[in-house]
């Protein structure tokens, strides 16, 4: 009673004075509500500052989202005298109206400023007018709010907000975004198991933690096996987590106690020497388990340090307790539904996963075939190793980069280039030819050396004309990104772009070896030399042309290589054993066989990398060493030439 | 005339002549003998040569005698390096790690001593549990047997492989180069237990002997050095003189024909591959001490080309053409490589050796290929009285380039 009469005696005194010229008009609702707590929007805190929010939400006055952007933005003031509030500005502004006002000259504005805990609340509140904002950026703003840190108490508004959108995009990302937080904050384990189970045909990375935050667990340890608890799966030592770590386990609950580990041992034992002697054992000793086990035990019978955990004690405590996981998750239907959703999701997931895998295979695959079809035809052709051969991708390489610094434009530059790379390593290829290897047909171990000694020379010759830095030859803008399938499967264009142009080599060689005059004498060169010469072929001109396209093919791989990798000097030596391998693989003389060996080397490479990804070095060893054993099994590789072609 | 072994093998004589007066020059003008004419360091580049004119010696039989052309041959040098350098590593820090623990309170027992070890070996790693195949590096005998067993096992298993299936040529050589460009990249992994790329290191410091200066060791290493490359020498002009000799020069000239006439030439070749693993893998051996540190960049597919370029420089098929061979690039490569040979002025650009050198390397040994196949050895033919290159009409077989002997002569 006497508050009550206090409260109305101040009421009285209010109305008696006269009116300040700040407060003349009557405060509008906005205000009057914020005055009704002013203290706490004035210095909010963070436990404090919900109630606030809640009143502002629940008065649902059009002003109070403007407020809230504002006052998280720190542009709300507070007269001191008064202890009105105003929006920053000169002059300061009505916070119901947004007009000037103009406040006593004895005002003193204060600067309202919510940390930054207080700042998030406020702008999870404000998340909900956002979802709703004529402005589209603003709603795809707060949606990515929502997905990044999403509460409980957003799903109310982001469902009414699903009915009143308009943009189909926006809406569907809506849909989903509320179906993953009823997932997870649905009010009823019905509405929750509804929504996982829509889930799983998802495949996002983001529906895929719901449902492993569903999921999480935390470990347990007691005698026996709760009852009540969700429990996901019980542990053996030994088998699903190693002893030692059960160990440390029931120490940490305060079930056993712990073990002294031999630093510990050896610590306690220099704290407690006594005259040259640790409980009566010479120090001498301790220089062996045995004697510094005695010195800890003749110790722990004196009661100054705790006893030895033996092995035994270890066994016998791990054996008395049982291990488990628990989910967080109290319901057990739930965590059931979201068990069988993930792994639904996760069959998927490796489905795609495969997907994407052969898609990065193939494009490995191309890239090889690239570099060895060339090999391979003066190998088939010539029985002749060109050691120099990736020089010559290194050569078409430099080409392209040189192109590309006298031509600026990338895609003029690079139908400049390939054509010239072309050429370049065409005439490189004729050149060693004439010059080395027709002398040395007879003697096929030393062309691999003479081949190599140009490789040396060449690939020295690069470093003193270019240097040794990587250059750069920068692909058109065309090329730049992915082709994105989902959120799994995606691959580089400029991968999709050596794919064709490897379908297109391939195609090429075909129709000219298949097709043309020239196809047939080389074909016929290939199989029997001497009698393609008594049919009035040229060998030796069949051989000059055969290098030279050969070599051609490693420029353009050059290129292609180049492209996505940088441009060194040691490119070509980096490619040169796959190469090596494609051809051997696939087997000699073959187009067809070197189209194998580089999917199988592709494919292999791609599937090792798969299973041990951190570790590509180990990748192209596991599968040098198959090769070597494919060899075992078919030395003439997967394509091999039969009858007089092939040649023993 | 009797027929003695060093009567049909006379280059083994003057051979043996030539290392041995070459040994006591350098001794005497070394540092240890306080003379200082040759510097130790160039005493270790020297008793460095000598290993590996060893290796290309194994590397010539493997080649220019029984024309198997492995591009692999240092993948067991470098594993003999490995394994002595295991054993070095080993005891050496066990010395240092077994004083620190002495400072202790208490001492240390075994186990803690050789935990302290593999923290103080693989740390660099992020590791500090010995690997298994570290268990015998405690012990020098053991691992001074994996010397020898680790490249002779990995040499005849693979030997094996490869032959049953009849893999020749340069099939062959490609399998080679596949296989030491496997173990490098495999030993280019931490996990590998052989500190990946950061490799053994710290070789050089003999365990026990931080005492003896390094002019001395290093007058020690290239004796010891020089006596495995005599041994060798001996060991493989014996291998290839005799009816075994002719049977793999034969495999080289015509494998089929040699299969025909009832000999069995995978078990030949597999004996010629395994030998010449095993010598060198022992040449690695006394290699990598001297070097100082080892690591997997040592056996990269490269070093294996530079052995067969050596000996095809140095001339196939005579052992004195590949010894020499390697002893004659490799040094000359230090020289220009070293920076102390004078850069060629042109005017318009100047010849720096140190980028050039490759370039010149690669060319004469093109034109060595193609205009001189019997190499620096054919020289020796030009100032013998003797020619026993048998005036035969018609092909020897493919394999022009090594030079022939006995067949031709005891024809006549």
């Amino acid at each position: 009673m006497p508050r009550m009469f206090a409260l109305a005696l101040s009421l009285a005194l209010c109305l008696l004075l006269p009116p300040s010229p700040g407060a003349a008009q009557d405060p509008g609702p906005l205000q009057t509500l914020l005055q009704s707590q002013a203290d706490e929007v004035a210095s909010p805190g963070r436990q404090t500052v919900a109630s606030v929010i809640e009143a502002l939400v629940a008065s649902e006055l059009p002003q109070v989202p403007d407020f809230l952007n504002r006052w998280a933005e720190r542009e709300v003031v507070q007269d001191e005298t008064t202890g009105l509030f105003y929006y920053d500005g000169t002059p300061p502004r009505d916070i119901d109206t947004g007009a000037p006002v103009t406040l006593d000259p004895g005002a003193e504005l204060e600067d309202v400023r919510p940390n930054g805990g207080v700042r998030r609340v406020i702008a999870t509140a404000l998340v909900q007018f956002q979802l709703s904002d004529p402005d589209i950026a603003r709603r795809t703003d707060a949606l990515d709010s929502i997905s990044r840190n999403p509460e409980p108490d957003q799903l109310a508004p982001l469902r009414a907000s699903i009915e009143i959108e308009t943009d189909p995009v926006l809406k569907a990302r809506k849909e989903r975004l509320a179906g993953m937080l009823a997932a997870r904050y649905g009010a009823t384990p019905e509405i929750r198991i509804a929504a996982i189970d829509a889930l799983s045909d998802a495949l996002a990375v983001d529906v895929r933690a719901v449902l492993n935050q569903i999921l999480t667990t935390r470990s347990g340890v007691a005698d026996r096996l709760p009852e009540d608890r969700n429990i996901a799966r019980t542990l053996t030592p030994g088998d699903d987590l190693s002893e030692a770590e059960a160990y440390a386990r029931l120490v940490e609950a305060g079930l056993a106690p712990a073990r002294q580990s031999p630093d510990e041992i050896k610590a306690v034992l220099t704290d407690n020497i006594d005259d040259g002697r640790v409980g009566g054992v010479p120090i001498g000793q301790l220089a062996s388990e045995a004697g510094r086990a005695r010195a800890y035990a003749a110790l722990a019978e004196a009661g100054t340090v705790p006893p030895l955990v033996t092995e035994g004690d270890i066994d016998a405590a791990l054996a008395a307790h049982v291990f488990y996981e628990e989910y967080t998750e109290d319901d057990p239907a739930i965590t059931e539904a979201a068990r069988a959703a993930l792994n639904e999701v996760e069959t998927r997931v490796a489905m795609n996963q495969a997907l994407d895998l052969g898609l990065d295979a193939l494009s490995l695959a191309s890239i090889y075939f690239l570099a060895a079809i060339g090999l391979a035809i003066t190998f088939g052709v010539m029985g002749v190793i060109n050691m120099a051969h990736g020089e010559f991708i290194m050569m078409g390489a430099y080409t392209g980069y040189v192109v590309q610094q006298i031509i600026p434009d990338y895609t003029l530059s690079l139908i400049v280039a390939l054509p010239l790379a072309f050429a370049v390593t065409f005439a490189a290829g004729v050149a060693m030819e004439r010059l080395v290897i027709r002398w040395l047909y007879h003697r096929p171990l030393e062309t691999l050396l003479a081949t190599f000694g140009i490789s040396i020379a060449l690939q020295q010759l690069a470093k003193n004309i270019f240097g040794t830095q990587a250059r750069p030859l920068t692909s058109p803008s065309w090329l730049d990104g992915a082709w994105v399938l989902n959120d799994v499967v995606g691959i580089a264009n400029i991968r999709i772009a050596i794919f064709l142009l490897a379908l297109i080599f391939l195609g090429l060689i075909l129709l000219v070896l298949n097709k043309t005059r020239l196809g047939l004498e080389v074909r016929a060169v290939t199989q029997n030399p001497g009698m393609a010469a008594s049919m009035g072929i040229n060998p030796d001109k069949i051989n000059m042309l055969t290098f030279g396209l050969g070599s051609g093919i490693a420029g353009i791989a050059g290129i292609a290589i180049g492209l996505y990798a940088q441009v060194t000097s040691e490119m070509g030596a980096n490619y040169i054993v796959q190469s090596f391998m494609t051809v051997v693989v696939g087997g000699v003389g073959n187009v067809w066989g070197t189209l194998a060996g580089a999917t199988l080397i592709g494919g292999l490479q791609k599937g090792i990398e798969f299973f041990n990804p951190s570790n590509t070095l180990a990748a192209q060893t596991y599968m040098i060493l198959f090769i070597i054993l494919f060899i075992q099994f078919r030395p003439k590789g997967i394509v091999a030439l039969k009858g007089r072609a092939a040649g023993d | 005339m009797t027929r003695t072994f060093l009567t049909q093998n006379r280059s083994v004589f003057w051979f043996l002549l030539a290392l041995g007066i070459f040994a006591l020059i350098v001794t005497v003008l070394s540092d240890a003998a306080g003379n200082g004419m040759i510097s130790t360091s160039f005493v270790k580049t020297l008793g460095k040569t000598l290993c590996l004119m060893l290796v290309a010696v194994a590397m010539d039989v493997v080649w220019g005698y029984t024309g198997i052309l492995s591009l692999g041959h240092m993948a067991f040098f470098g594993l003999g390096g490995y394994m002595i350098g295991m054993w070095l590593m080993y005891a050496r820090t066990e010395i240092i790690v077994t004083e620190s623990l002495l400072a202790a309170a208490i001492p240390p027992t075994p186990q803690e001593i050789h935990d302290a070890i593999g923290t103080q070996i693989f740390g660099v790693v992020g590791s500090s549990e010995f690997p298994a195949i570290w268990i015998f590096a405690h012990s020098f005998w053991l691992q001074i047997a994996m010397v020898v067993l680790v490249p002779g096992l990995l040499a005849l298993v693979f030997g094996w492989l490869a032959f049953r299936s009849r893999v020749t040529g340069v099939y062959l050589s490609i399998l080679t180069q596949a296989m030491t460009l496997a173990l490098s990249l495999y030993l280019f992994q931490n996990e590998s237990g052989l500190r990946g790329n950061n490799g053994l290191s710290g070789l050089q410091n003999l365990p026990g002997l931080d005492d003896v200066p390094q002019a001395t060791l290093s007058i020690a290493f290239f004796w010891a050095s020089a006596t495995a490359l005599g041994l060798g020498y001996v060991l493989f002009a014996w291998v290839t003189s005799g009816k075994f000799g002719s049977v793999i020069r034969g495999i080289r000239d015509n494998e089929s024909r040699v299969r025909f006439l009832g000999y069995h030439v995978e078990g030949y070749k597999l004996f010629v591959f395994t030998l010449t693993g095993i010598v060198a893998g022992i040449a690695g051996a006394l290699y990598y001490p001297q070097a100082g540190i080892i690591n997997p960049n040592e056996i990269a597919p490269i070093a294996s080309i530079y052995l067969a370029v050596w000996v095809a420089i140095g001339g196939r098929g005579r052992l004195y053409g590949a010894a020499l061979g390697a002893a004659f690039v490799s040094l000359l490569s230090s020289w220009f490589t070293s920076g102390a040979v004078p850069s060629v002025p042109l005017g318009f650009y100047t010849i720096q050796w140190t980028d050039w050198w490759l370039v010149l390397l690669g060319v004469s040994f093109v034109a060595v290929t193609l205009l001189a196949p019997k190499g620096i050895g054919g020289l020796f033919d030009l100032i013998s009285t003797r020619h026993p290159t048998p005036a035969r009409v018609g092909d020897f077989g493919p394999d022009t380039g090594a030079r022939r002997t006995a067949e031709g002569e005891e024809e006549k």
